[in-house]
């Protein structure tokens, strides 16, 4: 018997207020794979996300995590055991960076030596000075807010993690650091990746498989080696906008 | 500088009748604080009650205050005795501000940091005591500024109703016409709000999330 995928969805639906957000959903995404969900915005890429960590619940079907409903979970323990990383970061502004990346080990009852044990060794993982531990939020530029946003994900270190345009926010070097590091970073860990994007570029880069989304629906679920030679009319037509973008830039030569 | 040597030589009741005052306001602001925080976070987490508790809260602020003493009056046990009747018009006074500033400090906070907090396995209570109230806590202070500030004019008029504080020499002031005896109230009063103002300014300020 295969080993149970880390996350599965079962024929997902989601509905609100009258708007079907996501139609007959399936996917199953094996145990230390990055998938990367593309799509554009209103395609139901975040409200996906949101339903693993139930902060959103499915109008009919399931999700499974390691075999087991989500739904039969403790909805808390189930959180705690998802690293979760969002655009906007969300870091907590009154708490010093080191509050901010031991909370969730501080909450779920470390010994406060062990959890900053940890603070100082993902402040590293993440490449950030251990001073930075003592400064709060709004002292740090945003790819120092996102790489400890990361950090904050990693804390407990959870099997999954949930990315929403972790990046997206950012300058484009900074956001080609980030990535670079999250790379390194996925090499060394290993853990099952969800994110979220609708930056082609991104995805190609980050992505062992893509799942391409369009309104709700699932369209097809791709290699990023087969994606750019698949003749899927919408994943084509992602490539030949890419494309376009380097060529006009490029002054018409490909 | 008559009024200066009023006080002077009443200086044992000045003393006695803002120590009254202090009383009044002092009472009426803790229970206006225990009734309305809890008011405010639950209006902020259920919209729907948004409505009907401001709505509440704003139409006992356009009661004047005379008339709301005057309608307290049958109440049984608060009705027997002019402070208590003083303390709960006071307190009602004092709700509205502080309700309505702890909903906009809650309702305030960024949505990235609250789905963070959810995200991450926060409880409800802990999202509350570790996110919630230490970001809204200067917004809230505000609002309890403000509502001692209004508190401190409004205790003077419970004199009307037998109530004591330093409307007492206000009231025996406008019945003498005699401007010392009304500015004996009056200005110890005044120093009473701008203290209070300048401390809980202070505290507002310690207390400011970065």
């Amino acid at each position: 018997m295969p080993p149970d995928p880390a996350i599965e969805f079962r024929r997902v639906s989601y509905k609100i207020d009258g708007a079907q957000v996501l139609s007959d959903f399936s996917l199953e995404i094996a145990s230390g794979e990055t998938l990367v969900l593309l799509g554009r915005s209103g395609s139901g890429k975040t409200t996906t996300l949101k339903l693993v960590n139930r902060l959103i619940i499915p109008t009919s079907g399931e999700i499974r995590i390691n075999g087991l409903a989500n739904s039969e979970a403790d909805v808390i323990r189930l959180r705690r055991g998802i690293g979760y990383v969002i655009q906007e970061v969300g870091l907590f502004p009154h708490f010093t960076v080191e509050r901010n990346i031991g909370l969730v080990p501080s909450i779920s009852g470390w010994p406060a030596d062990r959890t900053q044990d940890r603070v100082r060794e993902l402040l590293q993982l993440v490449g950030l000075a251990p001073e930075t531990a003592l400064r709060y939020p709004h002292q740090l530029s945003g790819g120092q807010r996102q790489r400890i946003g990361v950090a904050r994900a990693l804390a407990a270190d959870p099997p999954i993690l949930l990315m929403d345009e972790p990046f997206g926010a950012l300058d484009p070097l900074t956001r080609d650091e980030l990535q670079r590091e999250f790379q390194a970073l996925q090499q060394k860990l290993r853990k099952t990746v969800l994110f979220v994007t609708h930056d082609l570029r991104e995805a190609l880069r980050l992505g062992s498989r893509i799942a391409l989304m369009e309104s709700g629906k699932l369209v097809t679920v791709l290699s990023p080696q087969k994606f750019v030679r698949s003749d899927d009319p919408l994943a084509s037509a992602y490539i030949k906008a890419f494309g376009e973008s380097l060529e006009s830039a490029n002054g018409g030569r490909p | 500088m008559n009024v200066l040597r009023f006080i002077s030589q009443n200086r044992g009741q000045v003393l006695e009748l803002t120590l009254e005052h202090l009383w009044l306001v002092g009472l009426s602001t803790l229970f206006a604080i225990a009734i309305g925080i809890p008011l405010g976070i639950v209006i902020a987490h259920r919209p729907r009650l948004k409505g009907p508790v401001l709505a509440s809260a704003n139409i006992i602020q356009t009661i004047p205050s005379l008339a709301l003493f005057g309608f307290l009056l049958p109440l049984p046990w608060l009705g027997e005795r002019a402070d208590r009747l003083a303390i709960l018009a006071l307190t009602l006074y004092a709700l509205l501000p502080i309700i309505r500033n702890t909903f906009t400090g809650i309702r305030g906070i960024d949505a990235a940091v609250l789905e963070a907090g959810r995200g991450m396995g926060l409880t409800e209570s802990q999202l509350l005591f570790q996110v919630e109230l230490p970001l809204a806590v200067s917004t809230i202070l505000s609002g309890v500024r403000v509502a001692i500030v209004i508190s401190v004019g409004l205790a003077t008029i419970a004199a009307a109703i037998g109530a004591g504080g330093l409307g007492e020499f206000i009231f025996r002031g406008l019945s003498m016409v005699d401007n010392n005896v009304i500015l004996a109230g009056a200005i110890p009063a005044a120093i009473l709000a701008l203290f209070a103002d300048a401390a809980i300014g202070w505290l507002e300020r310690r207390l400011q999330p970065r």
